[in-house]
């Protein structure tokens, strides 16, 4: 038995927050090692500190079997002893060449002049390794996030000589190009070198992976180097709780008028994307999911639908008015709730007390002449606080300094209790989010449906639409590729048909 | 309550800091910075001619603070104040000069008080909607609009307003002027009045409207502010004509409590000074009265002492305070 | 009116050009780099005022112009290592942090004097470069600077660094390279060349006058947003400001009936009705102003 190729040991918090409480991993030369959890198990932490890129409090690092003191690490060492990361978003700078991406940190060329061809050069012979091919000199931002990926992969790839690390790389890929990717990270592995794959997607752990281990609430809960059920890592990585069963709101009457509606709709989106011709209905007491792989459309169709994205072709209804051309306080006003993709950028002012952030929503009602009924909000924020078990229960407290799940659900709380709702707009709303707070928010959407919303729901996560949904559409390529309802959709190919219809196969 | 805290530390570090840098300069200048700094209070707290001055100076400062301070909360920098200042002398100048001569206080002083928020609002909605419309930085239109208002304001007196060969207009009718306070033939008026009086409304606004909930939750999180459905661009160019209306009102105090008329010049630098004041003050509208009276201590002490130090060390402690200030405010973010 | 159309087209009036323009030139290079790298320049008025000052008095007290020059290069880089500790550092409000270095360079400047020479207006009158243009020095350090800064942005290591890490500095922090040093080495570099702007103002006349940088950092800052944040543009419009300037002192000298007072404004005129009428911030790099990661 060799050495291993990566020993790991670390912790870290983040301000109040601990990222990792002793989490460590061992990592096999020749093997492709998954690294699985929940969101927030810590996973995106540990590996970073393995590159170098975040510092850990205090731990233990051997890569190739050296020591590496934990304090003095960088990734200028991690990249010199052939450790590699393809980070989750991409590191691609988009303003840049494929050729200048790949030379940024090791530019070829002497006395501080940069060889631009020398890294055109280098880069095309790494993506040939791969079986790629790509143009050096187009530049970044113009590709599609699958180009972008398998070119930054290359790059890595031909510098990552005993280790490559990839975050979270197939959440923005179709699954074609999933099982490209994954051929590629065997080959990688049995090239001698060795692969870890974070990830939550627990097919790809079970293809590929012949080493598991799984982290929870920052620690290392449990490991395999044996073949594993997928049911087997699921109980490890949510800890023995049975996952919830939320019930699915009771089934719309079929008459039942559409609060939400979408009709010919078109929405521009970067590089001739966007929404191409939706059409979608939404029916009072119905809640419909939308699917599909991230940018086919259902952001434009979020931010039309919210008022804040361009509208070039079609209409928008709320509660059967035409809103197609109305400010966003308008639409609120016919009864639109939206909980935005973005919390901390679109949901709340994180410098701002809870109570302003519930006043955020709620100024038409809390408004008295030109001043602000602050007896009114104080009740209200105490009520919204309570039922929605948001904690601190401080209205006082800075939203900033709220959990992610207790953000989320002051949003929700918000949001969703508004007087005179009419529609939901609810994209990737547990996302990041604690188990405990996904059970609250899912009650908080089905709520609202019972109540008489329509609710449209987006979400990268198919279990979460096929619980809490009535019907699934997919989008793909900015049309609506299939939908499900009813029976189809808790039959047992109902995850096959969408995903087929989330690729482009009819 | 932490918050208060750390703007309190940061207010006190800033002081400090100046008073040691003030120290340096004094030393550079071959003085005795213990017997300088004396000097310099005693000059300007000594009497009641110092306190009075004291009081003249701090007025037109609060309402310069108040003119960046309202912006800031909005997310946007006002360091248009010197143009919007100018610009609302000027107009309350012309105004009050203008009125039938015996017209009654409660008519004119009104008259040129809205005539000097007009000019100065006027400037400060101009820089806020080519921020808001155009994308351009307001703070490099807002310094160019100075640039141009000095020039401007200079043609027009020259061409028209001027009176004999003095670069000064014509003198207010009596019932524009404010009344001193008579404090020891200090220039100090009721102005002063007018500038507490002022912030106490900003501090309301803030704290009880919507329109100040607006501004605050806009300068916050402008992206969160829009998709709550607050009307954004309006927030930011309001936000920008109240700031340019406070200046506006700054050189009405000149004009109606000091000079009764507009001379090339007047009130030059207070506007500037006012980022010093609103940054020391951390936006707090009433924090800014104290502000404002740090600054003028320094400025009429500084005068007190000009023969051994040279007055422009005011400008460098004003640059030291604004420095130190957003250091420590940088820090805090951070955490 | 004819005779004014014929003076702009002789070689006096093009040295004219130049020699007005070489303070905007260098100003929005220095401004080009540092903004590129992510940090907002709103010091360059600043590092014109003191670089100017530099110049003047290195100038006097020691009889070397040459001295003078390195002296307000020098100047420059200290404005913009008090921006770079405290927007890099410190993590300070980038916008404030100019706005203060720039009236804190106003005091200290008449302050100096005032300690050094008795009053704080002017430093004693010096012999300068004069107004000549083909015999000075900064002239060709000014076309030099362009001319390497515009070729290495796109052909040298630290160039392709200032785009990336003013774009995206996390990109950058992951290719192993500090995100810090970059942002130093452009702040120093913009410093050093805004600074020798300043040399142009004081050593092309007889000496420091206060306030002299006379809102020249701003408008070379609008020249960099025009620009799109390319250096070779902006040096370009920095010229096409000198021209506007040039035209207006001509103007005036031949009095063409438009009031002196307004003449003045017209480089401050054109700066913002171009600014107003440009598209939208095209270009500008998507880091600028936010505090390194």
């Amino acid at each position: 038995m060799t050495a291993p190729i990566l020993r790991v040991r670390a912790s870290r918090r983040f301000g109040e927050r601990v990222a990792l409480a002793d989490a460590s991993l061992e990592v096999a030369a020749g093997s492709v090692h998954a690294v699985v959890g929940e969101n927030g198990a810590g996973k995106s932490t540990l590996m970073k500190i393995v590159y170098g890129l975040v510092r850990a409090d205090h731990g233990e690092l051997e890569i190739g079997g050296q020591p590496l003191p934990l304090a003095h690490h960088s990734v200028a060492q991690a990249q010199a002893l052939g450790v590699g990361m393809v980070h989750q978003h991409g590191m691609l700078v988009p303003t840049l060449t494929l050729a200048e991406n790949a030379a940024l940190g090791h530019e070829p060329g002497r006395a501080g002049w940069l060889d631009r061809r020398a890294a055109g050069r280098a880069l095309v012979a790494a993506a040939a390794r791969l079986g790629q091919t790509l143009d050096p000199d187009a530049r970044a931002g113009d590709l599609t996030v699958g180009e972008q990926q398998r070119a930054e992969l290359a790059m890595v790839a031909a510098r990552a000589s005993r280790l490559l690390i990839l975050d979270e790389p197939t959440a923005l890929l179709a699954p074609v190009e999933v099982d490209a990717l994954l051929d590629m990270l065997t080959a990688i592995a049995a090239g001698g070198g060795a692969v870890v794959l974070v990830t939550h997607k627990l097919d790809e752990v079970v293809r590929v992976a012949g080493e598991i281990t799984v982290l929870r609430g920052g620690r290392t809960v449990a490991g395999w180097s044996t073949s594993v059920t997928a049911a087997e890592i699921a109980r490890a990585m949510v800890g023995g709780q049975p996952p919830p069963h939320p019930e699915r709101a009771p089934a719309p009457s079929a008459d039942a008028a559409p609060g939400l509606a979408v009709r010919e709709l078109v929405a521009p989106g970067p590089g001739g994307g966007g929404v191409r011709g939706v059409s979608l209905a939404v029916r009072a007491g119905e809640v419909v999911g939308v699917a599909g792989v991230e940018g086919n459309g259902q952001r434009e169709l979020a931010l039309a639908i919210a008022g804040l994205g361009a509208v070039s072709a079609g209409t928008v209804a709320i509660g059967g008015a035409d809103a197609t051309h109305l400010s966003v306080a308008a639409r609120r006003a016919l009864g639109l709730a939206v909980i935005p993709e973005d919390r901390h950028r679109h949901g709340l002012l994180g410098d701002a007390t809870v109570a302003d952030n519930v006043l955020l929503g709620r100024l038409p009602e809390l408004r008295r002449g030109v001043t602000i009924d602050r007896a009114g909000l104080a009740d209200l924020t105490a009520q919204l606080l309570e039922r929605h078990d948001v904690r601190p229960a401080d209205p006082a407290a800075l939203a900033g300094a709220l959990s992610g799940g207790n953000q989320q659900k002051l949003v929700v709380a918000r949001e969703l209790e508004r007087p005179g709702l009419r529609a939901v707009l609810a994209v990737h709303p547990t996302r990041g989010v604690d188990l405990a707070a996904v059970v609250r928010i899912h009650a908080a959407l089905r709520a609202a449906a019972v109540g008489g919303a329509a609710v449209l729901v987006m979400s990268a996560d198919l279990d979460e639409l096929m619980t809490v949904c009535h019907r699934v559409v997919v989008m793909h390529r900015g049309h609506v590729a299939g939908e499900l309802a009813g029976i189809a959709l808790a039959g047992s190919d109902a995850r096959t048909r969408l995903g087929a219809w989330m690729v482009g196969a009819s | 309550m932490s918050r208060g805290l750390d703007r309190a530390r940061a207010a006190l570090i800033a002081l400090l800091t100046a008073t040691a840098a003030g120290s340096l300069l004094m030393i550079l200048a071959g003085a005795a910075p213990a017997a300088v700094w004396r000097a310099l209070v005693a000059s300007a707290l000594g009497d009641g001619y110092g306190v009075g001055q004291v009081l003249f100076r701090a007025t037109p400062l609060v309402f310069t603070g108040l003119a960046v301070a309202v912006p800031r909360r909005a997310g946007l920098f006002n360091i248009g104040g010197e143009g919007q200042l100018a610009t609302g002398a000027l107009a309350a100048a012309v105004v009050a000069a203008g009125l039938p001569a015996d017209v009654s206080g409660w008519v004119a002083v009104p008259a040129a008080l809205v005539a000097a928020m007009a000019g100065g609002g006027m400037l400060g909605a101009i820089t806020g909607a080519l921020r808001v419309c155009r994308g351009t930085h307001e703070v490099v239109v807002a310094i160019l609009l100075n640039f141009i208002v000095a020039g401007v304001m200079l043609w027009l007196g020259n061409r028209w307003l001027f009176v004999g060969e003095a670069t000064r207009t014509a003198t207010i009718v009596d019932g524009a002027t404010l009344p001193s306070l008579g404090l020891a033939g200090s220039s100090a008026s009721v102005s002063v009045v007018g500038a507490v009086l002022a912030a106490g409304v900003v501090a309301w606004v803030f704290a009880r409207t919507t329109v100040g909930f607006t501004w605050r939750a806009v300068g916050t999180g402008r992206a969160a502010a829009r998709a709550a459905g607050l009307p954004v661009r309006r927030a930011q160019i309001s936000a920008m004509a109240v700031g340019g209306a406070l200046a506006g009102l700054a050189g009405a105090h000149f004009v109606l409590g000091h000079k009764h008329a507009f001379e090339t010049g007047l009130g030059r630098g207070a506007g500037f000074v006012g980022v010093a004041v609103a940054l020391l003050a951390q936006g707090d509208a009433l924090a800014m009265i104290a502000s404002a009276l740090v600054f003028a201590i320094l400025a009429q002490g500084g005068l007190g002492v000009a023969a051994t130090v040279p007055k422009e060390m005011f400008d460098v402690l004003q640059a030291v305070v604004m420095l130190v200030v957003a250091a420590s405010l940088g820090r805090r973010a951070r955490r | 009116m004819t005779a004014v159309l014929v003076s702009l087209l002789t070689v006096g009036f093009a040295a004219q050009v130049v020699r007005i323009a070489i303070p905007y030139v260098l100003a929005a290079l220095g401004g080009t780099l540092a903004e590129r790298s992510g940090v907002v320049d709103l010091a360059l008025e600043a590092k014109l005022l003191l670089g100017a000052f530099a110049a003047a008095v290195v100038t006097y007290e020691t009889g070397s112009i040459a001295l003078g020059i390195v002296a307000a290069a020098a100047a420059g880089v200290a404005v913009a290592a008090v921006q770079a500790v405290w927007s890099l550092h410190l993590g300070a409000d980038q916008v404030v942090t100019g706005i203060a270095l720039n009236l804190g360079a106003y005091g200290v400047t008449r302050y100096l004097l005032g300690v050094r020479y008795g009053q704080g207006a002017n430093s004693p009158r010096i012999d300068g470069l004069g107004v000549g243009v083909i015999a000075s020095p900064i002239t060709w350090l000014a076309a030099a600077a362009a001319a390497v800064i515009v070729v290495g942005f796109t052909w040298t290591r630290l160039g392709l660094r200032v785009r990336a890490v003013g774009e995206r500095p996390e990109a950058v922090a992951a290719a192993g390279v500090s995100v810090v040093r970059v942002r130093w080495a452009a702040l120093v570099i913009g410093g050093a060349v805004a600074g020798l702007g300043g040399a142009q103002l004081s050593l092309s006349t007889d000496g420091f006058v206060s306030e002299m940088s006379g809102g020249r950092g701003y408008v070379a800052l609008v020249a960099v947003i025009m620009s799109g944040w390319r250096p070779g543009r902006a040096a370009l419009l920095c010229l096409a400001f000198g021209c506007a300037d040039a035209l207006q002192v001509q103007l005036q000298t031949q009095g063409a009936g438009v009031p002196a007072e307004l003449m003045q404004l017209l480089p401050y005129a054109t700066a913002l009705v171009l600014l107003a009428v440009w598209p939208r911030r095209a270009g500008q790099p998507s880091a600028l102003g936010k505090p390194s990661p």
